[in-house]
């Protein structure tokens, strides 16, 4: 049988970017344990509908925990209390009967909140754009054996590859700190022979443009690899600081 | 010039120099305290040693005023990255606690930071600055350690270098781009003996001045 409970929930709301935002409180009745937190805030918001109130807006789209999509402050904790979860994987079985739950928007100067929990992450965006690509000219695709990569090197850059970029890294930060998301970026590239010829001026682009967005500096603290969804590893980011330190001194 | 200078003033950049001006620093303890150490074997060892420091005349003064460069930019640099931090989450968290990752040290890294310039100034009034023509060094700490007020300051002062080192040694390396999963067991390990042995080699020099002097 399906066990339900009831929260009271401590939403953000924020009609738009300039207005000033306050937590409202809401309940969250016979919420079915089996369901995951956006499920949950479905019901939530289709009551609020019913009532012909505004629904409270947030960020989703595969619901599979691959998309980077979702994400917002449960708890005082980027993506809830579990490790390695994203919001829409975090079931409402680790939660209590009369549990209350705050959920806040992911905060950071670069990630701007446009509306409840929905927030601009376009920064991580432009941050790709300033150098996480390889160029690659077209033509007809090389022999997949030509580039020899040991296993162990391939096996490093796929783990970074599992970023998903959902910003809970910058959330968690206590800097608002974009590092590991960066490390995460620069180092599955930098990893690999197709990164190499690109790598000085990639790690050097990606890093000012991360600067010039606002996000604070890294002090090492360590909560984004506590919070990453994907379990991603600061390892990333004394990775980062060896490209940078490299294109440095070249 | 000028790369050097957009190279150090990035986020990485800053980072780079608290690790290494960082380090320095912990190399100065380590020296500090083998000196320190001659205290317990009296006060002609103490004296014989800060006679063979003096000796060394101008290295000293060029030790020196690296120490005050390096010291201006580890403060300023933390500072600035402080502020900076600080600005970069304008509306905090109504709610917030912490997913596992930070440590005593590296959640109050600042705090201890500041506390240890006013320390570090107090410090070399009473001891560097002293007196030096009247009383030898010896007689100035056995006289500053006669007070348990200043042992009591002293103590609780070291424990704050501990705490401060204990997340800077290892975070040092880390900024560095020295972090391999065979050696980080080592660097973590060594990063904790390194602030037991400062905060208890340091602390404990006032304790026993003033309790068998």
């Amino acid at each position: 049988m399906t066990k339900t409970i009831n929260l009271t929930l401590k939403v953000w709301r924020q009609k738009n970017s300039q207005a000033k935002g306050n937590l409202e409180t809401y309940s969250a009745k016979n919420i079915s344990t089996d369901m995951s937190f956006l499920e949950m805030m479905d019901v939530v918001n289709e009551t609020l509908i019913l009532e012909g109130k505004d629904p409270i807006t947030f960020d989703h789209d595969c619901r599979e925990g691959i998309c980077g999509m979702c994400g917002a402050v449960v708890n005082g904790r980027a993506h809830g209390p579990e490790k390695g979860t994203t919001l829409c994987q975090l079931h409402m079985r680790h939660f209590s009967d009369g549990d209350v739950v705050v959920v806040e928007p992911f905060r950071s100067r670069a990630f701007k909140v446009l509306k409840d929990l929905m927030v601009d992450r376009s920064g991580l965006d432009q941050i790709i754009q300033a150098g996480g690509y390889v160029s690659v000219n077209t033509g007809g695709a090389q022999d997949a054996n030509a580039i020899p990569v040991p296993q162990k090197i391939a096996d490093k850059a796929m783990d970074a590859a599992e970023c998903i970029g959902c910003g809970a890294c910058v959330a968690s930060c206590p800097n608002a700190s974009a590092m590991l998301f960066v490390g995460a970026k620069v180092s599955q590239l930098a990893l690999l022979p197709q990164g190499k010829p690109e790598a000085k001026e990639r790690v050097v682009s990606m890093i000012s443009k991360m600067d010039e967005l606002g996000f604070g500096n890294c002090s090492n603290e360590r909560e984004c690899e506590a919070e990453c969804p994907k379990n991603i590893s600061i390892e990333n980011i004394a990775r980062l600081n060896r490209e940078f330190i490299k294109a440095g001194v070249k | 010039m000028s790369w050097l200078v957009k190279t150090l003033s990035t986020s990485v950049g800053k980072k780079l120099v608290m690790a290494v001006t960082g380090l320095f620093f912990c190399c100065f303890l380590v020296v500090h305290l083998l000196g320190n150490l001659t205290l317990y074997k009296g006060m002609e060892t103490f004296n014989g040693y800060v006679d063979h420091l003096h000796a060394l005349g101008p290295l000293i003064r060029v030790a020196e005023v690296l120490m005050l460069v390096f010291a201006l930019v580890h403060v300023t640099t933390g500072l600035m990255l402080t502020y900076q931090n600080y600005m970069s989450r304008p509306v905090k968290y109504q709610m917030n606690k912490s997913g596992g990752g930070r440590t005593l040290g590296s959640a109050t890294m600042p705090y201890t930071g500041i506390v240890l310039i006013f320390f570090v100034i107090a410090h070399l009034l009473g001891f560097h600055f002293a007196d030096h023509e009247t009383q030898t060094v010896y007689d100035i700490v056995s006289h500053a350690f006669s007070d348990p007020v200043v042992v009591g300051y002293y103590v609780v002062a070291m424990l704050v270098v501990a705490v401060h080192v204990s997340h800077g040694f290892w975070s040092a390396f880390q900024s560095l781009g020295v972090n391999h999963e065979k050696y980080n067991p080592a660097i973590k390990a060594l990063a904790l003996v390194f602030s037991l042995v400062v905060g208890a080699g340091f602390g404990l020099i006032p304790v026993y001045m003033s309790l068998f002097i």
